[in-house]
């Protein structure tokens, strides 16, 4: 135990943290150089392309430190956005240190501290290291400045690196060995060991990542998951190497995988306590937290013919996913599809992407929902996250919508925009504090619908990327909340319908008419699309007739021509969805979730 | 009507003195290659000579046919009714240059058995001759006109381009008016199209020439059609005009209507009713391969049920005959569009056919896309 060391990397956005995590991948001499690919940790596609960490990842780095001793250092990747603050919050509880990046070239940033304060709260070890030291423009006095007086840290203790050359790398794994404590806990107790993340094998079922805090387990044991209470025989433990590696046990102190027949990740809940049957421990580790959804949206095939093929892919998907809840729906518009719950708008985004890469589905998703309360003058209360379900307005004494206390970060030269950003977004009870000169946390209460859209996307792009955001729930709160349809050629779109508080109801309503004339296509007719309340319409667009849509020539070579691009149009139709005469491609639906560009 | 199911016959004259810059048909100027063009044909011709039986259409196409010269023209027609059958009543139209006709041409070509003339006049605007960088003026293709009537010819059509960049609607009538006062028998008005591949294209990528916009282009097609429907014309396909149902072009309706077609010379297109097939475009690939006893087909398609429905569809929508009404598919989903089409006046409904209005010409691919799927 006094061998290992367990610990994450926290950065800003950009800061470097993958390309540093990949460098200590490779000096430990886990992959060699011809192997290497950059970001070995991302392994999703979604997470390449964005250079942001979804689903978190461990290596357990075999090191050779200048003492002599064999080191095992677990480093612990975590997910940077805040749909998975949670996943963060148990991946860090596994750790004894963590290093906090900070670039060279930009300095301490907003997320540096909020990431700070997060391993505070876990009472970490940290390491400050100072990245890209290599750039030009790297000035690594100022950065030590910063992180003396807006981090409060030791800026001597900073380690230089440059995670691009590998420059200072082998001081810093010293550094890791030097000043994070080895982790403590009895091996000959009752078992403790913590999930912090679960994957999905094909092969083998679920894969728990664990860090073991007390006892030990070994194959052949009886587990049991103290929240659900289920039992399960271990078949293997190990450490991950990029690959698995099957060790004998995994003892307090280690952190590690376990594979136990498991046939879902739900199985597996992020943050549950595993201990023995025959052996219990007396309580579960602090901080499990039943993994809640936020946002619900429904998901259609855009072929109605690929219901069962999206009904078969969900159940894959689900088993390496267990956040996500989804129940059977129907849209007089769409057809069958399902109703699902999202930890947030990018884990939506997440699900749609992988169901559409992975398992090659085509989807429509709704406008998203939050759930809302509706209390009926007969004295019931109706919970609904679905605007189909949105009850007789004269039955409605009071709607209720649930809140939240958001914290964002930022530097304090964008509070003007942010103010103006978070007062669009009907915050309330605004609070100021300013941690550090320059910087500024300010909290507001918001409706948690505000801000599932894209109110992350938004503050990310008013603060050019400085902004970070948190959010805990409030209670819910009285709200004036109507229904807005959609009228596409006059008919109802209820899948385009929501549900959306009485002021913000025009804007809306606009929005979605316009998105909507700008993704469907002319067609031979006239195309009227309606915003409405009840039979008022509030809001109204014309998408024009074509007027001229024909070549000129069509003889001998020219008919083969014109018949593949029919057959690439009509294939291009299958991604459309026919509502009455009109064609109204999936992209449409997207645009109006996407109605915001305030 | 007689005939129209027989098969046609369409010679490819890949040449042409001068490169036209919207042009994008296959043609080269290097005119010295006729000779080895001619042989290639020869062989291209006696290897198809079973292919079909009787012939009733003769279409010789380009490229400029009327670059070939005498002894070309008697070598090629010779070479043709000695190696297929034709009908009596066979249509055969050549296509020729206003500037390449004199009175010893004409005579010559009606002395051949041309009885239908296709003259690519193009506008009777002299500016716009020049814009669309012709050879010829107006006055010459008045005259050739003249030339043609007293050689003989009974059927005469000309070609024109319209919707040029800045052309007024009193403009585009303006070359109508004066085709009109000729008394053709036939016209083909086209939009001007920007090809990849031509001069044109280029300059519009580059910005400097715009076409009409939608609303503009639909103004100007649409008043091509009431004039010269006004004038006693037939619309009956999108850029075709007929004095009479008689005078429709036999040999294009073929294409229109999956009747089969032998197509000789290079990037000449066959079509057998099933299968497609097309020969390779560049005119020194068409001779090595058939002066070296190779076949000239550079592709072959066939068509399955599903993909010859969506030529009839493609095709149907652009002629006043329309679509057979069995070729739209899900009948219930194909009536609810119908009705709403029939509505907005783009199409006419009867028992067996859907037939496009003037408006519904103006729309044809839409028309085509619209029922695609269903």
């Amino acid at each position: 135990m006094a061998e290992t060391r367990n610990f994450s990397i926290i950065a800003h956005i950009d800061h470097g943290k993958s390309t540093l995590a990949d460098r200590l991948i490779q000096k430990a001499g886990l992959v060699t150089e011809r192997d290497f690919r950059d970001q070995i940790l991302d392994t999703m596609d979604i997470e390449r392309e964005r250079g942001i960490t979804i689903k978190s990842q461990t290596a357990s780095l075999p090191y050779r430190a200048r003492d002599g001793e064999e080191y095992v250092l677990n480093l612990i990747d975590t997910p940077g956005h805040v749909d998975f603050s949670y996943e963060v919050s148990r991946a860090l509880s596994s750790c004894e240190g963590v290093l906090l990046l900070v670039d060279a070239t930009q300095g301490v940033q907003a997320q540096t501290q909020a990431n700070l304060f997060m391993a505070m709260e876990h009472d970490l070890e940290i390491i400050p290291v100072i990245n890209k030291i290599d750039l030009a423009s790297a000035d690594i006095d100022g950065a030590k400045d910063q992180i003396d007086r807006d981090l409060a840290l030791d800026p001597e203790s900073a380690v230089l690196v440059s995670a691009k050359t590998g420059e200072g790398v082998d001081e810093l794994l010293e550094a890791i060995v030097r000043q994070f404590p080895p982790p403590i806990g009895d091996p000959t107790e009752a078992l403790k060991a913590l999930i912090f993340d679960a994957r999905y094998d094909p092969f083998r079922g679920a894969v728990a990542s664990c860090r073991v805090f007390s006892g030990a387990v070994r194959s052949g044991d009886i587990i049991r998951f103290m929240f659900t209470g289920k039992t399960h025989r271990v078949e293997e433990v190990g450490r991950f190497q990029i690959e698995r590696v099957s060790s004998e046990s995994l003892a307090a102190g280690d952190v590690g995988y376990l594979i136990a027949g498991i046939k879902t990740v739900a199985d597996t809940r992020i943050g549950d306590t595993m201990t023995l049957d025959d052996r219990p421990a007396d309580e579960a580790l602090p901080g499990f937290r039943e993994s809640k959804p936020m946002v619900f949206s429904s998901l259609y095939p855009v072929s109605s013919d690929d219901f069962m093929s999206l009904s078969e892919s969900l159940e894959k998907y689900e088993l390496n996913d267990a956040a996500l809840v989804y129940t059977k729906d129907s849209s007089s518009a769409l057809g069958q599809g399902f109703r699902a719950g999202f930890l947030g708008l990018l884990h939506l985004e997440i699900v749609q992407e992988r169901l559409e890469r992975e398992f090659n589905q085509s989807l429509i998703l709704t406008a998203p929902s939050v759930e809302y309360h509706f209390h009926l003058e007969n004295g019931s209360m109706l919970s609904v996250d679905n605007p189909t379900y949105y009850p007789d307005p004269m039955s409605i004494s009071r709607a209720e919508e649930p809140y939240i206390r958001a914290s964002i970060y930022i530097p304090d030269r964008y509070m003007g925009a942010v103010m103006k950003l978070c007062l669009e977004r009907r915050a309330e009870n605004s609070q100021l504090e300013y941690p550090s000169s320059g910087r500024l946390e300010m909290r507001f209460d918001m409706p948690l619908a505000e801000v599932v859209f894209d109110f992350y996307d938004r503050l990310k792009s008013v603060t050019q990327g400085y902004g970070s955001l948190d959010y805990e729930m409030l209670e819910y709160r009285t709200s004036d909340l109507v229904k807005v349809d959609i009228l596409v050629n006059g008919e109802r779109v209820d899948a385009l319908s929501m549900i959306v508080q009485r002021d913000r109801a025009r804007t809306r309503a606009v929005q979605a008419c316009e998105r909507l004339k700008e993704t469907i296509p002319r067609h031979m007719f006239k195309i009227p699309i309606q915003g409405a309340i009840g039979g008022k319409i509030i809001s109204r667009e014309t998408i024009n007739a074509f007027r001229k849509d024909v070549t000129a020539k069509c003889y001998g070579g020219d008919v083969s021509r014109k018949r593949k691009l029919l057959e690439k149009q009509k294939k291009g139709k299958r991604r459309m969805k026919m509502v009455g005469n009109v064609e109204i491609p999936q992209s449409a639906f997207i645009a109006v979730l996407k109605a915001r560009d305030e | 009507m007689a005939g129209t199911t027989r098969p046609g016959l369409y010679v490819h004259v890949p040449f042409c003195r001068t490169k036209c810059p919207y042009c994008a048909f296959k043609s080269t100027t290097e005119t010295a290659r006729i000779g080895d063009w001619l042989s290639a044909l020869e062989r291209e011709a006696e290897g198809r000579r079973g292919l079909f039986g009787w012939y009733d259409t003769l279409y010789v196409g380009g490229g400029t046919p009327s670059v070939l010269s005498d002894a070309d023209l008697r070598r090629l027609m010779g070479t043709l009714l000695g190696t297929f059958h034709f009908t009596r009543d066979l249509e055969a139209t050549i296509e020729v240059n206003p500037g390449d006709v004199d009175e010893a041409k004409a005579e010559l070509l009606y002395g051949l058995g041309f009885n239908r003339i296709s003259m690519g006049v193009q506008s009777f605007v002299q500016p716009e001759l020049e814009f669309l960088g012709r050879r010829h003026n107006a006055a010459r293709a008045l005259w050739s006109f003249d030339v043609f009537r007293g050689a003989g010819f009974e059927s005469l059509g000309l070609d024109l381009i319209q919707g040029l960049p800045g052309q007024t609607v009193e403009a585009r009538l303006e070359s109508l008016k004066r085709a009109v006062e000729l008394g053709p028998e036939h016209l083909s008005c086209y939009e001007l199209g920007f090809e990849p591949g031509t001069p044109f294209y280029e300059a519009r990528r580059k910005g400097k020439l715009s076409p009409p916009d939608g609303d503009a282009a639909a103004e100007g097609f649409l008043a091509t059609s009431e004039y010269l429907e006004d004038s006693g014309f037939l619309h009956y396909e999108v850029s075709n005009y007929a004095r009479d149902e008689r005078h429709r072009s036999r040999h294009n309706r073929k294409y229109w209507r999956h009747v089969p077609v032998l197509g000789l010379g290079p990037a000449a297109h066959s079509f057998d009713g099933r299968t497609r097939w097309w020969n390779v475009p560049d005119v020194a690939e068409y001779c090595r391969r058939l002066g070296s006893g190779d076949s000239a087909v550079q592709e072959t398609e066939d068509l399955g049920p599903d993909q010859l429905r969506l030529e009839r569809l493609a095709l149907g929508f652009r002629t006043r005959e329309g679509v057979d009404r069995k070729n739209l598919g899900d009948v219930a989903r194909a009536q609810s569009l119908l009705d709403r089409l029939v509505m907005e006046g783009l199409v006419t409904v009867s028992d067996t056919r859907v037939q496009p209005t003037r408006e519904g010409l103006c729309v044809a691919d839409g028309l085509a896309r619209g029922f695609c799927d269903l």
